[in-house]
């Protein structure tokens, strides 16, 4: 008990991870709205974004700027992915939004069954 | 003037990266279409260029960017694989350029023409991207360049459908490209590197790796991988997505697109974690075999069943990629060696029969078999070529889709399996059904109204499918460049076995 324990404070940051991993793609699955879906895979992005900046933090670490004074110091390499990946989560929902929008434009709903009863099953 | 021969490589990138903010500027289609068409028609001379430099040289080219050291700096590499890759991507790319100037104008809106021309510059940059780096979080950011840019041109189709079809894909890509970066990110948190190469080399050294993370990284990026090339029942994207978006886009993707993915697949596979750990350690190869036959059957069967000849030949390109897939899953130099040539074959023939159909959409506007009866009278050589690439499709022997099968059916003898040799003939059988409806529709029957006004295609539709379908024969018979190719990459592939 005292070791699961121990274990999930020492890998606090991984369980968040899978929490919000999980709960994403949970959402994007299982709602019809094609908004909250489009907030899923958000989430589902953004667990990835922890994924990587957990070791990049080392505990007492400084920011990753060169000094004689420090030697400890954060890995600057998974924040300028993360950064990138954080451009093209962006990019990929404000596609979906506007996918959204024209969609709602020609259907008047973004509820995906009501969608299908529309044009027939696609 | 500057020596451009070492800078090959980026240039192979960098050139349509330009190129799309270049019509990103012009407001006239037109012209947009010129400035693809050069940068479209620059880019297969590179890649023919660098092909044979790596043959010339028998060893991988390494660029490495801004000249930063490997692990450290992106290193894009070139060998046989990428190189054979690159050409068949640009080449595709190139080859219907002509098409597009009035397959496009008719489809699209003249204000979005250009931004058409825009996007598909994108997409084949990050296309060209993925084949070239040697990085797997560069891959990771070429993917989604080349797949959001492939929403925007599938979402532009003429029906609504078509925006739900994106919308889907935008779904399922991301969750895929997601699933591959969350592999990478386990991959990194073990090895602490991102080079292709250097991962590999770290994996294979003395250090004991734990065995589960890293497992667990190969299934994630197998997933996310398997949802980008539509592995069967991973699919569910693919057939709305090839069937409504517009003509162009739809001849572009079949050829390039999901190609693509199954290069990514096979490089993590194959070069990043090794043969050995691929197969022994999970049932990737049981699994693959498995999932290409359910997709060689069930895929055709569903495509039987179409009435749009865009669906049914979307239906016909997810059971194809099952063939490839198999021979993947097959993992000996037969079955490689089938694979890569079927992905050659796969996209000059995919390609032609989209380009027919396309041709056809041009004339009457729709794709339906109730609008394209008797359409063959009226569109001789178009429906001509398209019956050449169909039966070629079938795996007929004299035609490009006979050799692939034969090297698959080889393989699969090589692996001791009978059943799979049987699998493979009884599910081309299956496309015969598909390509004879497809024929029968086309030339056997009363022309349909729509059919009846329509007249051959314009010259410069004519022109690549015609190029196509003379090239189905072709690769029939002169082996050259899908055989004696897929065999030095399937060597390659298994060197680590040896």
């Amino acid at each position: 008990m005292m070791e699961a324990l121990q274990k999930f404070a020492t890998h606090y940051n991984y369980f968040v991870t899978i929490f919000l991993m999980v709960a994403g793609l949970y959402i994007v699955i299982a709602r019809g709205n094609m908004i909250k879906k489009l907030v899923g895979l958000s989430l589902f992005q953004t667990s990835v974004y922890l994924l990587y900046l957990s070791p990049g933090k080392i505990v007492g670490g400084t920011a990753p700027i060169y000094d004689g004074a420090y030697q400890v110091y954060a890995n600057p390499l998974p924040h300028v992915l993360m950064l990138t990946a954080i451009v093209v989560g962006v990019a990929t929902i404000a596609l979906g939004l506007a996918l959204a929008v024209r969609i709602n434009e020609a259907y008047g709903t973004v509820e995906e069954d009501e969608i299908f009863s529309k044009d027939g099953e696609i | 003037m500057i020596d451009l021969q070492p800078h090959l490589p980026i240039l192979q990138v960098v050139i349509p990266l330009l190129g799309s903010l270049l019509t990103a500027f012009i407001r006239r289609g037109t012209l947009s279409w010129l400035v693809t068409l050069i940068v479209t028609w620059t880019l297969p001379f590179i890649a023919v260029a660098l092909f044979l430099q790596v043959q010339a040289a028998g060893a991988p080219i390494y660029y490495k960017l801004g000249n930063w050291e490997a692990p450290f700096g992106i290193v894009y590499k070139v060998d046989v694989l990428s190189a054979f890759m690159l050409c068949l991507v640009s080449g595709a790319a190139a080859v219907i350029m002509p098409f597009a100037r009035k397959s496009v104008a008719s489809e699209i809106d003249s204000h979005q023409q250009s931004w058409y021309y825009t996007m598909y510059l994108l997409c084949l940059a990050g296309l060209l991207g993925i084949i070239i780096t040697n990085d797997a979080f560069n891959a990771f950011v070429f993917l989604e360049v080349s797949s959001l840019s492939t929403y925007v041109l599938i979402a532009l189709g003429r029906h609504r459908r078509a925006l739900v079809a994106s919308y889907q894909y935008l779904i399922m890509g991301t969750i895929g490209a997601t699933l591959y970066i969350i592999g990478v990110g386990l991959l990194y948190l073990l090895t602490g590197s991102l080079n292709f190469d250097d991962i590999a080399a770290r994996l294979t050294s003395d250090l004991v790796w734990p065995l589960e993370p890293l497992l667990a990284a190969l299934a994630f990026i197998f997933v996310g991988l398997s949802l980008k090339l539509a592995l069967f029942p991973l699919h569910v994207w693919l057939p709305n997505a090839y069937a409504y978006a517009p003509s162009f886009a739809t001849v572009f993707l079949a050829g390039t697109a999901t190609k693509v993915a199954i290069y990514l697949l096979v490089r993590v596979m194959f070069e990043v974690f090794g043969v050995a750990l691929t197969f022994d350690r999970l049932p990737v190869a049981e699994i693959l075999i498995v999932l290409s036959v359910a997709a060689m059957f069930i895929a055709s069967f569903s495509a039987v069943f179409e009435d749009n000849a865009k669906r049914m030949l979307a239906y016909s390109s997810v059971a194809q990629i099952g063939y490839i897939t198999l021979g993947i899953g097959l993992f000996n130099q037969a079955g490689l060696t089938g694979a890569f040539a079927h992905v050659a074959n796969h996209a000059v023939m995919k390609t032609a029969l989209f380009l027919a159909l396309g041709a056809a959409f041009y004339r009457i506007g729709s794709v339906r078999f109730s609008d394209l009866e008797g359409i063959g009278r009226r569109m001789p050589l178009t429906m001509g070529a398209l019956v050449i690439a169909g039966i070629g499709l079938m795996g007929t022997p004299g035609t490009a889709g006979f050799i692939s099968k034969w090297y698959l059916a080889m393989g699969a003898l090589e692996a001791g399996s009978w059943l799979l040799v049987f699998l493979i003939v009884a599910s081309s059988l299956i496309s015969v059904i598909y390509v004879g409806k497809l024929v029968e529709v086309m030339w056997l029957r009363a022309p349909s109204p729509a059919a009846a006004e329509a007249k051959e295609a314009p010259l410069s539709m004519l022109v690549p499918l015609l190029l196509l379908a003379a090239a189905t024969i072709y690769l029939g018979f002169d082996t050259r460049l899908t055989v004696d190719i897929g065999n030095q990459i399937a060597t390659l592939l298994l060197g680590g076995l040896k």
